[in-house]
């Protein structure tokens, strides 16, 4: 019984799964890897798994394309969809602003790892360079 | 053509057109004057706003003439007319301030790119104060998280890249947060409006995702509006942006987060199922205690004063969520007080430091050193700042935590009126270096002349300051709209 | 790239087609996946292909800087003007209802105006990501 009921939740459930490995699977990324490049891959992967769901249950059983018709009484929901649109241009937009950022640092600092720039920071700042 | 009606769509219509005409108009004195005029056009149209809302009651307007819950709405009320008064008061204060303070700060042909980001950042604050839609919230929240990220890395030292980077990395993960909270509730209630999420959400409370949700929710906002531990981003993004930055973010970016933060517990989830289910009290408390005090004794330690107030801005939030972890109305509207007074005197002693700066090349206490005689004015009203920091009778500050030690006086919780007063002593601790430091010290040995402050950056700056002494003595205003915007809260949860 | 014969003759062929797309997606965002967003980044990226295989000074010839930057404003006044056209014509703010006697031909026109403002904002948007990255830190080799 209990065996059953399981894999019918896995079966019917498994978007909700995905969603949560790659959320969780991209906050690590940030958190745990010093390349800075890695972490803002990390923050698309976390925000992906937020594009998953919303767009997941908006697909209903039975449901067809949300043009009116009079054959369909059961449509998908077309909403989420168009969050998803808006989420997807701003993710875009702070990935852009995040390499820039990068492009930026690179030239200023000569490395984009986290844990050489924060050395650099502190090293400077020994020299009496911080006003 | 009448366009009263209207106002709620150009408070942030009229920011929003004068980006992309600053970008077209490269001249930068022409992007100034653009950016100037917008500004102030929406501090007026804030001011008219807020008088309607205290006349006539609740604003609604309905964006593309689609009636809410199907259409976005923008819904005014008492908390929310207060709030876009602040963002757009400090706005219009600080972009005259910003012109002669970037001049030293940005290069000259990315002038007309700054007011570009500053106007969409004031456009982005606008929109999370006025619209009554959750997505839309996010999407107002990106806008000024976004044009925030650009405007501190503008910043003349190298670190204000990382620091930028820095928060944004965190920004994005909480507004990400906010939006899975917002997902969630999207899919118990079917609804985005937030009144309608509200009266749904009777239905479906205590289920497993409208918990999540509020967790979700809660963290997000809390990583914008740096409540301790999730303040990190804070220090660095406030020291190293340029003084213009700093004070027009420090003294509104994360109040307008704190805005978010009410208007989601009291509107949409309703107080009780927020502080009944969940120990949020204990919680909020807990943090909001840790906040204060760590972040106080971190000032005290600093050698930058950005960075020094930095740290105390951090404190000051844990006040503002400390009168909300009470859940009554006293504490409420200490909270709700507190969150303009602080964003004027914020606003104040950051724009102080850009003068300082300015004059003398740095705001390290070695460079501040004998600042009360070199220049008088400036260390004065950084004493001013300083004393409505720590709560002095005569100053905004006064006033907020006076309330706040009568909404714990009203919970009965004498240990908490003793933990605000030894905070408002660590305050007076660092405020004290500031002035130790200006006064007592004689300035150092191989010092230039100070530069003199132009009078774009003094009389902004003045005004900010005589506002800190006003609202502290004539509270009508301040007090008036957060009461009645605390009970509105209070009162319309269920 | 400019040197290879395959390269430039494909590249001559299929940029024509690809700016066709991205009309043809910009036009049918009403029916189908597409939309400004979409048709802006695919136009985008034709330009960007003609950069890659003729070279950046080339492309800044074709598509100048100043008209990319102008292209990012004009679009979001664009969208703007469409929210203050509905203000104007007696409605709210982005009131499509308002733009056409008939409410649905309204709604058309508004939704098209909106997705040419998008598409203009984002197309320029990527072109100016393109030219300031392209050439940071590259050595002249032609």
């Amino acid at each position: 019984m209990t065996g059953a009921t399981t894999s019918m939740t896995l079966g019917s459930h498994f978007t909700y799964f995905i969603t949560i490995f790659l959320m969780v699977a991209g906050l690590f990324i940030v958190i745990s890897r010093p390349n800075l490049i890695k972490k803002l891959i990390g923050l698309g992967i976390f925000q992906t798994s937020v594009y998953l769901l919303y767009i997941a249950p908006a697909k209903l059983i039975g449901g067809t394309a949300p043009i009116l018709s009079n054959a369909f009484t059961v449509y998908s929901n077309p909403l989420p969809h168009v969050l998803i649109l808006t989420a997807i241009v701003v993710g875009v937009a702070t990935l852009a602003l995040g390499l820039a950022l990068v492009v930026r640092i690179r030239e200023a600092y000569d490395t984009i790892e986290e844990d050489d720039i924060l050395a650099r920071d502190s090293n400077a700042e020994d020299n009496g360079n911080a006003t | 053509m009448n366009l009263a009606p209207h106002l709620p769509a150009l408070q942030v219509v009229v920011p929003l057109i004068a980006a992309p005409l600053t970008v077209l108009l490269r001249q930068r004195s022409v992007a100034f004057a653009v950016a100037l005029v917008a500004s102030w056009l929406a501090l007026a149209i804030s001011l008219l706003l807020w008088w309607q809302v205290a006349n006539t009651g609740i604003i609604s307007y309905a964006i593309g003439s689609w009636p809410a819950p199907w259409g976005i709405e923008y819904r005014i009320d008492r908390l929310n007319s207060f709030i876009l008064v602040l963002v757009a008061g400090i706005a219009a204060l600080v972009l005259p301030f910003s012109r002669a303070s970037i001049e030293s700060e940005v290069a000259a042909q990315q002038h007309y790119l700054f007011y570009t980001m500053f106007v969409l950042c004031l456009a982005g604050l606008l929109g999370i104060a006025i619209t009554g839609d959750a997505f839309n919230i996010f999407v107002f929240l990106e806008v000024s998280s976004l044009s925030a990220y650009v405007l501190i890395a503008l910043g003349r030292d190298r670190r204000a890249l990382f620091a930028a980077y820095q928060y944004l990395l965190m920004g994005s993960i909480g507004a990400t947060f906010l939006v899975i909270g917002i997902g969630l509730l999207y899919l118990m209630t079917g609804t985005l409006n937030l009144a309608d999420m509200g009266q749904r959400l009777a239905s479906v409370q205590g289920t497993r995702p409208v918990l999540a949700a509020l967790a979700f929710i809660t963290v997000g906002v809390s990583l914008k509006l740096a409540l301790f531990p999730l303040h990190q981003w804070l220090p660095n993004a406030y020291t190293f942006a340029p003084s213009a930055v700093s004070a027009f973010l420090a003294a509104t970016a994360t109040k307008v987060a704190v805005y978010v933060l009410l208007r989601f517990y009291f509107t949409v989830f309703g107080e009780s199922a927020v502080f009944a289910r969940l120990p949020m009290q204990q919680m909020m408390l807990l943090l909001a205690l840790a906040g204060m005090f760590a972040a106080s004794t971190i000032a005290i330690f600093q050698t930058d004063l950005k960075r020094l107030f930095a740290y105390s801005s951090v404190a000051q939030i844990g006040y503002i969520i400390l009168g909300l972890s009470f859940n009554s109305v006293s504490g409420l509207t200490a909270s709700i007080v507190h969150l303009f007074n602080h964003g004027v005197t914020k606003g104040a002693i950051f724009m102080l430091l850009g003068c300082v700066a300015l004059g003398v090349g740095g705001t390290s206490l070695t460079r501040v050193q004998g600042l009360g005689k070199r220049m008088p004015l400036a260390s004065f009203g950084m004493v001013i700042g300083g004393l409505s920091l720590m709560g002095v009778p005569g100053t905004a500050g006064f006033i907020s935590k006076w309330y706040l030690l009568l909404a714990a006086l009203e919970q009965g919780q004498w240990w908490l009126v003793f933990m605000i007063a030894l905070s408002s002593l660590l305050a007076a601790v660092y405020v004290w270096r500031f002035v130790e430091a200006a006064y007592l010290r004689e300035p150092h040995q191989n010092t230039t002349n100070v530069a003199p402050t132009p009078w774009l950056m003094s009389v902004p700056t003045a005004i900010l300051v005589l506002a800190i002494v006003y609202f502290g003595l004539d509270t009508s205003f301040t007090m008036g709209t957060a009461s009645e915007a605390a009970a509105a809260l209070i009162g319309g949860s269920r | 790239m400019k040197n290879d014969l395959i390269l430039r003759v494909i590249a001559k062929l299929l940029i024509p087609f690809i700016l066709l797309f991205a009309l043809y997606v910009q036009f049918h965002g009403d029916f189908g996946p597409g939309g400004g967003f979409q048709a802006g980044v695919i136009l985008a990226a034709a330009v960007i292909f003609y950069a890659l295989i003729y070279g950046l000074a080339d492309a800044r010839k074709v598509v100048p800087e100043p008209l990319v930057e102008s292209m990012m404003a004009i679009g979001v006044l664009i969208y703007a003007g469409v929210g203050v056209a509905g203000l104007l014509l007696g409605g709210n703010y982005l009131d499509y209802f308002v733009l056409d006697p008939n409410p649905v031909r309204g709604q058309h026109r508004g939704i098209f105006w909106v997705e040419v403002g998008v598409a203009t904002t984002v197309s320029g948007v990527m072109l100016k990501i393109f030219y300031m990255f392209a050439d940071r830190g590259k050595v002249d080799e032609e």
